[in-house]
């Protein structure tokens, strides 16, 4: 009906494009044969917002993303990007799949699932080789990846050789090669050293605020308030809560009941031990 | 067990140390490093072919002395070459080598217990030697001087499928990957083991690493599948050349040329 009072389909689709959530997932199920990793879920993503998928390992999120990036196909319900159902069938049309590659780009939890290329500039080069870009562009492109990620000096380095934290800022740079306007993050502080982590938050910080959008899957609540403005808690591949990160954060049964907080046995420096559900806090030193 | 377990670690450790020393060298200053991989290609495997179509010692003999000088001026030390290179072709042509000793008829030279040099024995098992270390030490000298991803692309060069290429370049990326796996498995398994095991333990034992890692790697190259996909690989690879010739590397492919040319003509 509204696509009849536009002569164009093309205006139509773009207008419908930018009216759009950037993602709209319905009643969405996806299984590995019995398990159901991702259970009826059902959210929207705004352009622009930062968002965290909160929840404890196996709790669906690393299959959401997967999901977020065309991955995986939904088993039942529906993804939609800007408006466009993804679907297998779309996805065998080239010039689809390279668009929605371009713009939507993912950042595996395992650098070495990522960093498949002999060296750090055929990494980051791997992505605008597949889009067929100019060689001076590519060149251009991949030069400004790696000095953002300040990774210019590991250009010829082979990647079995890098520290975790460098192998991190590769496989962001592989991705932030391509300039996505969504960006989806599985994990992007594990298993790094406490100043690997905060130059990622740093690096995604000051990336985050150029409009984009950020989709981060995590289980440390320590970087949850400098990298969303909103966030899903995930048990069993449900949602079960939503809100900003100071009420999610402030609910300390909800993130027991999702295994995101801990006990063990601990001192207040005074008095006896004992054990209790708790967060580590960090101070801002003068 | 724990001797095995033990020559595993060893071996792993000393992969690990090789590939590390090699790329240093190759990452390093010197004379070949800073020659054209794709020239080095083409020079290098043509002395190989000249080698092998040698038919007298004293031509493999003057392309082993280049060799040599090369390896020199790339600051290559010739204790590596000895361990990486010479000693172990030595033992494995040795081994092929020895029964032509004894084999090949023709004029004794020396005569005990019933068994016989002859001079063309000797001769013989002298080609198949002295080709086999210069032909080792010429490819060796190519993959020491260059390293290994530039070694592919120039491959790229001489229309070697870019398939090919690409999973000999993953190959190389994860057989680390791999190996770090199985050092982590064997270091934790070497640390819960007390005693002597059983034989029927023993092969229980390394069955199942074996698989546990044949699951993981296979796990793993299914991550790196959708990793690809996520960035645009639609089942066709393309690669960035960037090679630059210079005046320098036509002289030494000229150099090249003209050694082959020479060692031929020699042995007319």
């Amino acid at each position: 009906m509204l696509a009849r009072r536009f002569r164009s389909p093309w205006v139509y689709s773009a207008l419908v494009a930018a009216l759009s959530a950037v993602f709209q997932l319905d009643a969405v199920t996806y299984k590995y044969e019995s398990l159901t990793a991702v259970d009826a879920v059902s959210l929207s993503i705004e352009s622009g917002t930062r968002i965290a998928l909160l929840g404890a390992n196996g709790s669906g999120k690393s299959t959401l993303l997967r999901l977020l990036d065309a991955l995986y196909f939904a088993e039942s319900g529906s993804v939609s990007f800007r408006g466009q159902a993804l679907t297998e069938q779309k996805f065998e049309d080239d010039r689809f799949a390279f668009d929605f590659r371009r713009r939507v780009g993912l950042v595996f939890q395992d650098p070495d699932a990522q960093l498949f290329n002999p060296t750090v500039f055929d990494e980051v080069a791997f992505a605008p080789l597949q889009m067929r870009w100019t060689k001076q562009e590519i060149f251009q492109r991949v030069n400004d990846a790696m000095d953002l990620m300040q990774i210019a000096d590991l250009k010829d380095r082979p990647p079995h050789r890098l520290s975790g934290g460098e192998k991190k800022r590769v496989a962001l740079a592989s991705v932030l090669v391509l300039d996505p306007e969504v960006l989806l993050l599985d994990e992007p502080t594990a298993a790094l050293d406490p100043r690997s982590q905060s130059q990622i938050i740093d690096l995604l910080i000051g990336w985050g605020g150029s409009g984009k959008t950020v989709i981060t899957a995590t289980h440390d609540l320590g970087v949850v308030e400098d990298t969303a403005d909103y966030c899903y808690v995930l048990e069993k591949g449900r949602v079960t809560a939503s809100g900003t990160p100071n009420e999610i954060l402030r609910d300390g049964h909800l993130l027991a009941r999702a295994n995101l907080l801990h006990a063990h046995r601990h001192s207040h420096g005074v008095g006896e031990e004992h054990s209790h559900p708790h967060t580590h806090p960090h101070t801002h030193p003068e | 067990m724990s001797a095995f377990i033990e020559k595993t670690l060893r071996g792993f450790s000393s992969a690990s140390e090789y590939a590390a020393s090699a790329e240093l060298l190759a990452s390093g200053g010197g004379l070949l490093q800073d020659v054209d991989p794709r020239v080095k290609v083409a020079g290098l495997f043509g002395l190989v072919i000249v080698v092998a179509a040698a038919r007298e010692l004293r031509v493999i003999g003057a392309i082993f002395a280049v060799a040599l000088v090369l390896a020199f001026g790339s600051r290559i030390p010739v204790v590596k070459l000895a361990g990486w290179v010479w000693a172990p072709v030595l033992f494995f042509s040795g081994l092929i080598a020895l029964p032509a000793i004894f084999l090949t008829p023709g004029s004794s030279v020396f005569a005990a217990g019933g068994l016989t040099i002859t001079s063309q024995g000797l001769r013989s098992a002298a080609f198949l030697i002295s080709r086999t270390e210069t032909a080792s030490t010429l490819s060796a000298l190519l993959v020491l001087t260059t390293p290994w991803p530039r070694v592919l692309r120039a491959l790229r060069t001489f229309r070697v499928p870019v398939v090919a290429v690409v999973i000999l370049g993953m190959t190389y990326r994860y057989i680390f990957v791999i190996l770090r796996t199985a050092l982590e498995m064997f270091e934790s398994r070497k640390s819960r083991t007390v005693g002597v095991l059983n034989p029927g333990d023993r092969r229980r034992l390394a069955a199942a690493s074996v698989g546990v890692l044949l699951s993981k790697s296979l796990q793993l190259s299914g991550d790196v599948h959708l990793a690809m996909q996520s960035r645009g690989f639609r089942g066709e690879v393309y690669l960035f050349d960037d090679f630059h010739t210079r005046a320098a590397d036509w002289c030494w492919l000229a150099g090249f040329a003209a050694l082959g040319f020479t060692a031929l003509w020699w042995q007319r």
